[in-house]
């Protein structure tokens, strides 16, 4: 399952939380937003296998 | 999850308020929250012209929204800093801010409130008005040890503050968010700068003729509620960071915090609002030393300096452009 972060793409095992996935990149999962299929979403949403998964980052600007 | 009030699925879970909600009702909560911020700390009234400083980011643009969907008349102010270099951020920065007034999306007044008319967007062009970009200055009077930031910082206090004033606005709001409020707060204590603790604060009042009225509606908001309002309203704000923000001391000292938030939820809004209400019982009092100042020699702005103020001392003008 692919996962967009700051145009980057990474690949990860489908059918685990959001939440995992953002620890798994070694993310906070403070500091992004959760987008899944077009849908901002909560980070306990389990991501399945053909879910566009775009994190944001919630620091920008400056 | 869940949407507390409405069952729909939530697009934010608020742990250190306990607190999920739907993309409506989070704008709705959003909203109220930003209005009961301004009546708490008695930042303006509505008979008051609020000057929104916007970058084009999520924070600012937010608060122009959200404000004008409160019904107050709030104009905004875009400061090109021409930093366009290795990626054209201002440029992009500006686009994104003039595309917000031009989609209309802050006509969606909240409740029975009138529709906003269209606000006006005041442009002012750094490297047309003074003949240099933010960093071509820095460089040439090697301010910031080869960051552009504390030139960047002074130029943007400088002008906003100016065109306030020349424009008649009482008040100058800005889109400082709890995690910007609470890096500053850390360094400072960190660094036990007593006297900037002692003047930060969501309203930086008009002490003196020449200075309007600073306030920071979202100073409860966290980072991530601010993006999500920004997000939930299709608001087309720029994304990446100023390409001179990586590295930077503040973006380390958010990073630190939201892990002791990841494992301590609610520490962040604590640690704000228990600094606010320490100030409020004069904690910092006696380091809160007011500075003499006089109108700079050249351009009439206050300064602490004894001629001209740290501006005009940068830039060597006194020329602003609209």
């Amino acid at each position: 399952m692919r996962i967009t972060y700051r145009d980057k793409q990474y690949e990860t095992k489908p059918n685990i939380t959001a939440r995992d996935a953002i620890k798994k990149l070694g993310l906070d999962p403070e500091s992004v937003l959760v987008v899944v299929n077009g849908k901002l979403t909560t980070d306990d949403v389990v991501l399945r296998e053909g879910d566009e998964v775009k994190l944001v980052a919630v620091v920008s600007g400056g | 999850m869940r949407c507390r009030k409405c069952e729909e699925g939530a697009i934010v879970n608020m742990r250190h308020h306990k607190l999920a909600l739907c993309a409506e009702h989070y704008g709705e909560w959003f909203v109220a929250q930003t209005e009961r911020a301004i009546e708490k700390y008695r930042m303006f009234s509505r008979d008051e012209r609020v000057l929104v400083a916007v970058s084009g980011g999520k924070d600012s643009l937010a608060l122009w929204d959200a404000l004008l969907r409160l019904g107050y008349h709030a104009d905004g102010l875009y400061i090109a800093l021409g930093i366009n270099d290795p990626i054209p951020y201002s440029d992009a920065s500006l686009e994104k801010t003039r595309k917000f007034v031009d989609s209309g999306e802050w006509r969606v007044a909240k409740d029975d409130a009138p529709l906003a008319p269209r606000p006006t967007l005041y442009i002012v062009d750094i490297p047309a008005a003074y003949g240099k970009t933010i960093p071509e200055i820095a460089r040439a009077k090697m301010r910031g040890q080869g960051r552009p930031c504390a030139a960047c910082g002074l130029t943007k206090r400088y002008v906003m503050n100016r065109l306030a004033l020349e424009k008649g606005y009482t008040v100058l709001a800005t889109g400082h968010n709890l995690d910007d409020e609470i890096a500053v707060l850390f360094q400072n204590t960190l660094r036990w700068q007593t006297g900037y603790l002692a003047r930060q604060a969501p309203v930086l009042p008009a002490s003196r003729e020449g200075l309007v009225k600073k306030v920071k509606p979202f100073c409860r908001f966290y980072e991530r509620e601010t993006a999500t309002y920004a997000l939930a309203r299709s608001i087309d704000y720029i994304y990446d960071e100023c390409p001179h923000a990586g590295g930077n001391l503040t973006n380390f000292y958010k990073t630190l915090l939201n892990q002791l938030e990841t494992e301590s939820p609610g520490s962040k809004l604590s640690f704000y609002l228990e600094f606010l209400r320490a100030r409020g019982e004069g904690a910092f009092e006696q380091f809160n030393r007011v500075e003499e100042l006089h109108a700079c020699e050249l351009c009439g702005q206050p300064t602490s300096a004894p001629e001209r103020c740290a501006f005009c001392r940068m830039w060597n003008v006194s020329r602003i452009v609209e």
